[in-house]
């Protein structure tokens, strides 16, 4: 939808009238944001869930509804085909709001038409990489950039223009080559005949959910999605979601009260995360990290690839030297690029997984890990572990001793033969220190200390302030151009309050009112990132939380005034405190609420601007007939009709055609570990998913017979990490790892229920009890319904340390990823599973180096590439 | 009318949210930590240390993918603080009393650990903390000072051995609503005065009857013996189901029978043994 967090916020959930949960054990992973399902259904909305496992979820859910792990494209791409087929999709809201009219080029091919392939596709170069490799071999620590091997070039999905730069379109949306179209001949082979095979979901229940969500939308009605992890991670997650954009633009929900898609993060702070930039590949704002590979070595290069022509971001310039005004002061000044060279460069995927590889290849020296235990919740935990074994220096951050500080003392390591120098640093729990939160409404609130840390524990604010502190003096007296990135970064948070200084607290506000923005010239706080400015005029570290500090004396996300609903008093949301995202959309293009039942923002003609129950996003005074102006730039571009201001031409984007590396359109492909054929297509596996091929990562063959199981993975309410495993109150609630089998499987293999099993994969092998339990269901899937398949689900959320105990799902898990964002796939393996106990643990293969002939330069990964036909 | 609970159990979602915020608020150790491969359930029943307990029970069709007969049922059970409360006829040292919200309470510092309420519960609700409740399982971590050394519970430290729900007294003295029920996201577990709630409750199982639910109260206008229940349910299943007696009972209403037929024995031996003194003689 071309914003990193939810369209939706979780209080409107209330208001829909029919609640597709997929991907996601709402129930049990967000249990306090579930009131408002719970809510939605008291006032007789619809709730569905559909899941490999019938979970809590389900146990409330007026309509459960069972999905092989790993199959969600089949099943979500069959509802936008039997849309198409029935016209039962929002034809006004389709037409007006999408990119439905647009005309693709003559040239695009789609996977109809190369069997699972898009047009553009070139196999990626392997006799480039393997010269970097020998490069490598040879000693030479100077890596060459690893540029991205070509592999879809994209220029046939381009959307054609006219000569004014404009996007053709086909009002009537009966143009052979329009994305409506496209989109009807896409998807016409995922019949209901096609899901029932390949989901093994019974026809009568998928098309029981199909007329539920048209029944449910349109002008008086609205149906809202809600996902979570088991969408993204996947070697095709972003599709995934993709998928359900598509769906929710063509039911009409994307804007509305009661609609949307509910991005449910995990975690805390995990919005948070994303938002303000712990990405490698993010600055805050989800300004893209300048990039060697893209030839940004300069701002006016950066800003040339980055800026959009239209649309919202054609604001980009403004938000990134604001940042860099923030990042380093006074020094960063027009003439020298505001400093734009400090920052770091990419040269390839630096994310969590491919720097692994490199740590254990050597190439990593130091790792700090705050607030994660990667060692046991990441996936092939093994790696990790003998990865960090060959690290200089290693500092953990944490307020327990957890399986990752404690790595050099696991089951079978030999501490003296561990060379890393460990450090442990005690940090406050969130008690302990004051600061804000994002959560998964992108709403900031402010927390207050409730005590001073305890012992020797420190907060994460006073751990980074200091080391930055340290860094500083450090590099005081260095002349070497190289430190200057440090000796001019701003670093100006020093407490006021005399007590905090002399504990070395930094002020935590003036953080806060820095990424909020303020001016350079008066030093007053900015109110909106209208405001800000590309001349060096304002500083702000992050332009989408600009408007939480609007004054010297208002911060907003302290606000603690709620209502039933919007509760705009209530934190701060970003942008601009919105709390539903394109809500132009909830008005008809005249401006006119589409029902009465529906209203949330709309055009006031007396007025001369948009008003409602939310934030208007949209600009305020814009009315609904104003023209686009061809040829302009940025929001003149829009009509006042076109909702969607973060995109090109204002639309919501059916057809996606920049952006994403794996195609334009979702594609069913098989996981990369998976117990049966591709029936869709004869590519098998995603072409550019990221895979390893090495000794430490060991996969599952496609369709092996050793591996007979379908394995998915998931957290449980009782339990989250290290934290609520050293809480009694939450261990006794889930003591001990354990699996869930269906009771057809446990009596074919002589599983007892509360017994031990072993489930092995190539990777590895973990013991857990034996949950069996009729909530697990044996599938039937393929032709005829002729092949019988079992799910095994394995919770990951057990570990050596705290009063529970077993082994950890990280142990099985090779390591592949999604080619978009990097993501590992977790929630659709395959395993084999037996009754007993694992052997003890061995030093294996894995703690050996891993041959030359087997890595890559960085740790970077190889992709997959072209399957040969394997049904052929 | 007295304060109580109303439990109703199509609104739960068995986060235990209600097991964790009742032991956090009382101070009360954990029971250990074993794998009962009982459902979700682990800690499996009431205890003294145990004041919420969240049952799961599953109705599954093995055999027909995705049933509509599937049903995942879970209630959070807690003490019922009974109209007629077996507990407090039975303890003699008065230490349980009806306090001033019409709740069933222990007072710890008079409780002598008899046991005698244990088995005059007639759900098994009350229950003597156990000796080893406050050694290995428990997390002395969390506790401060004197009792820390000491590794007692909270109830422990004051010198109570019996234990149950208090219906959180304190709290209540103070203005708030129990812990289990302000932890409640899903308003599963409503607090208030009884009268309203049953009101309520009414209210809730004609609106989930006309909505094709068949659901009833459990403890409201009851012909028992323990009169109505100030915590008390909606259940859609019967009550064997969730463990509990379909037809409670007060040990003292089988009373008057037992004294009967001591009565009728202390008869029926005197008359024997004058008859063996008198033939003797």
């Amino acid at each position: 939808m071309g914003r990193g967090g939810a369209t939706t916020f979780l209080q409107d959930l209330q208001n829909a009238d029919c609640i597709l949960i997929e991907g996601s054990n709402f129930a049990e992973a967000h249990p306090v944001g579930f009131r408002f399902v719970m809510k939605a259904k008291e006032r007789g909305a619809k709730i569905i869930h559909v899941d490999p496992r019938y979970t809590r979820t389900s146990a409330v859910a007026d309509l459960y509804v069972p999905i092989r792990s790993g199959s969600d494209i089949v099943f979500l791409g069959g509802i936008i085909n039997w849309l198409l087929a029935n016209e039962r999709y929002f034809k006004e809201y389709v037409a007006a709001f999408t990119n439905a009219s647009s005309i693709l080029r003559e040239d695009f091919k789609d996977t109809e038409d190369l069997d699972g392939i898009f047009s553009g596709y070139s196999e990626p170069q392997e006799a480039e990489s393997a010269a970097s490799a020998q490069a490598h071999e040879g000693g030479s620590q100077a890596h060459e950039p690893s540029s991205e091997p070509r592999t879809y070039d994209t220029s046939s999905w381009q959307l054609e223009k006219d000569e004014n730069g404009a996007f053709k379109r086909d009002p009537t949306l009966t143009h052979p080559r329009c994305v409506l179209s496209l989109l009807r001949r896409h998807f016409s082979r995922y019949t209901p005949e096609m899901v029932e095979s390949v989901c093994g979901t019974p026809q009568t229940k998928f098309l029981e959910v199909c007329e539920s969500l048209a029944a449910n939308s349109g002008r008086e009605k609205t149906t809202a999605f809600a996902y979570a992890v088991g969408w993204t991670q996947h070697t095709v997650g972003v599709q995934y979601i993709r998928t359900a954009a598509i769906l929710q633009l063509l039911l009409g929900n994307i804007g509305r009260p009661g609609g949307g898609i509910m991005a449910l993060r995990g975690h805390a702070n995990i919005q948070g995360a994303t938002d303000i930039a712990t990405l490698y590949d993010l600055l805050p704002g989800y300004l893209p990290m300048p990039s060697i590979v893209r030839d940004e070595q300069t701002l006016d290069a950066y800003l040339k690839t980055n800026t959009k022509p239209t649309g919202w971001w054609a604001n980009t310039p403004k938000y990134v030297v604001s940042i860099l005004k923030a990042f380093y002061g006074e020094h960063a000044t027009a003439a020298n690029d505001y400093c734009f060279d400090y920052l770091p460069q990419l040269t390839g995927d630096h994310s969590m997984l491919p720097t692994t590889f490199a740590m254990k290849d050597g190439d990593v020296k130091g790792y700090v890990v705050v607030g994660q235990n990667p060692a046991t919740s990441g996936q092939n935990a093994e790696l990790v572990r003998t990865a960090m074994e060959r690290l200089d220096w290693f500092v953990n951050v944490d307020f327990y001793e957890n399986e990752t500080s404690s790595f050099w003392k696991r089951e079978g390591a030999d501490p003296s033969k561990i060379a890393t120098e460990c450090f442990f640093i005690p940090s406050g729990t969130i008690l302990e220190k004051e600061g804000t939160m994002v959560n998964t409404n992108r709403m900031l609130q402010w927390h207050d200390k409730a005590i001073e840390p305890i012992g020797e524990s420190v907060t994460d604010a006073w751990f980074f302030y200091n080391l930055g502190k340290r860094l500083k003096a450090l590099y005081a007296d260095s002349t070497d151009p190289k430190d200057r990135p440090i000796a001019h970064m701003t670093w100006d948070y020093e407490h006021d309050d005399p007590h905090e200084r002399r504990k070395g607290e930094p002020s935590v506000v003036k953080v806060l009112k820095e990424v909020n923005g303020f001016s350079t010239v008066t030093g007053e706080q900015i109110a909106s990132f209208t405001d800000l400015k590309d001349d060096g005029s304002t500083a702000s570290g992050g332009w989408i939380y600009t408007g939480v500090y609007p004054d010297a004396h208002t911060n907003k996300a302290r606000n603690r005034k709620g209502d039933d609903w919007t509760s705009l008093e209530w934190g701060f949301s970003w942008p601009a405190n919105r709390r539903l995202l394109y809500n132009r959309a909830s008005a008809d293009p005249e401006g006119r609420p589409w029902s009465e039942r529906k209203k949330y923002v709309w055009w006031d003609e007396a007025k001369g601007e948009w008003t409602g129950v939310d934030v208007p996003d949209f600009p305020k005074t814009k009315a609904p007939n104003t023209p686009a102006q061809p040829g302009a730039g940025g929001m003149d571009a829009h009509s006042g009709a076109d909702p969607f201001i973060m995109q090109l031409d204002g639309r919501g984007q059916l057809f996606v055609a920049s952006g994403l590396k794996d195609g334009p359109l979702p594609v069913h492909y098989e996981p990369l570990a998976s117990v049966v054929e591709n029936q869709l297509y004869a590519q098998q596996n995603n072409p550019l998913l990221r895979e390893w091929r090495r000794r430490d990562n060991a996969y599952n063959g496609a369709i092996d017979a050793a591996y007979p199981y379908v394995l998915t993975t998931y957290r449980i309410t009782e339990m989250s990490g290290v934290y609520t495993r050293y809480v009694p109150w939450l261990a006794e609630l889930q003591p001990e790892a354990f699996c869930e089998i269906d009771p057809e499987l446990a009596v074919t293999l002589g599983i007892r229920n509360g017994g031990w099993v072993t489930i092995a994969t190539a990777l590895g092998e973990i013991e857990a009890r034996a949950l069996v339990s009729g909530r697990m269901k044996p599938l039937r899937i393929g032709p005829g319904k002729g092949k019988r398949i079992h799910q095994i689900g394995l919770p990951y959320n057990f570990g050596n340390f705290g009063f529970t105990s077993g082994d950890t799902s990280g142990d099985l898990i090779a390591l592949s990823m999604d080619p978009n964002v990097s993501i590992h796939e977790s929630k659709s393996l395959t395993c084999n599973i037996r009754p007993g106990r694992r052997a003890a643990r061995r030093r294996g293969i894995v703690d050996e180096a891993v041959p030359q002939s087997q890595r890559s330069p960085e740790g970077q990964a190889k992709i997959h590439g072209k399957d040969a036909a394997p049904h052929a | 009318m007295p304060n109580g609970f109303f439990t109703d159990t199509t609104l739960c979602i068995g986060c235990k949210a209600c097991e964790v915020a009742c032991k956090q608020w009382n101070e009360l150790p954990s029971d250990g930590f074993e794998f009962s491969g009982n459902s979700y359930d682990n800690t499996l029943q009431l205890s003294g240390t145990t004041w919420r307990h969240v049952s799961f029970v599953e109705q599954m069709e093995v055999d027909r993918e995705g049933s509509l007969t599937d049903r995942w049922l879970m209630m959070s059970d807690v003490c019922k603080h009974c109209t007629h409360a077996g507990c407090m006829d039975a303890c003699p040292t008065g230490a349980i009393v009806r306090n001033e919200f019409g709740n069933v309470y222990i007072q710890p510092d008079v409780c002598n650990g008899c046991g005698y309420c244990v088995v005059s519960c007639p759900f098994g609700v009350v229950d003597l903390i156990g000796k080893g409740a406050g050694h290995d399982d428990y997390n002395v971590a969390n506790l401060n000072g004197d009792r820390k050394d000491r590794q007692e519970t909270a109830l422990q430290a004051t010198g109570g051995v019996a234990g149950k729900c208090t219906l959180c007294y304190d709290r209540q003295r103070d203005g708030f609503e129990p812990a289990c029920a302000k932890a409640c996201p899903t308003e599963s577990i409503q607090f208030g005065d009884v009268a309203e709630l049953q009101e309520r409750a009414k209210k809730r199982v004609e609106t989930l009857q006309e909505r094709g639910v068949d659901s009833y109260l459990y403890g409201v206008d009851s012909k028992d013996s323990v009169g109505d229940l100030n915590a008390f349910f909606l259940l859609t299943e019967r009550p064997e189901a969730y463990n509990l007696p379909p037809k409670p009972v007060l040990p003292a209403t089988h009373q008057p029978a037992g004294y009967a037929s001591a009565a009728l024995a202390a008869v029926a031996l005197t008359v024997a043994g004058a008859a063996i003194f008198a033939r003797a003689r």
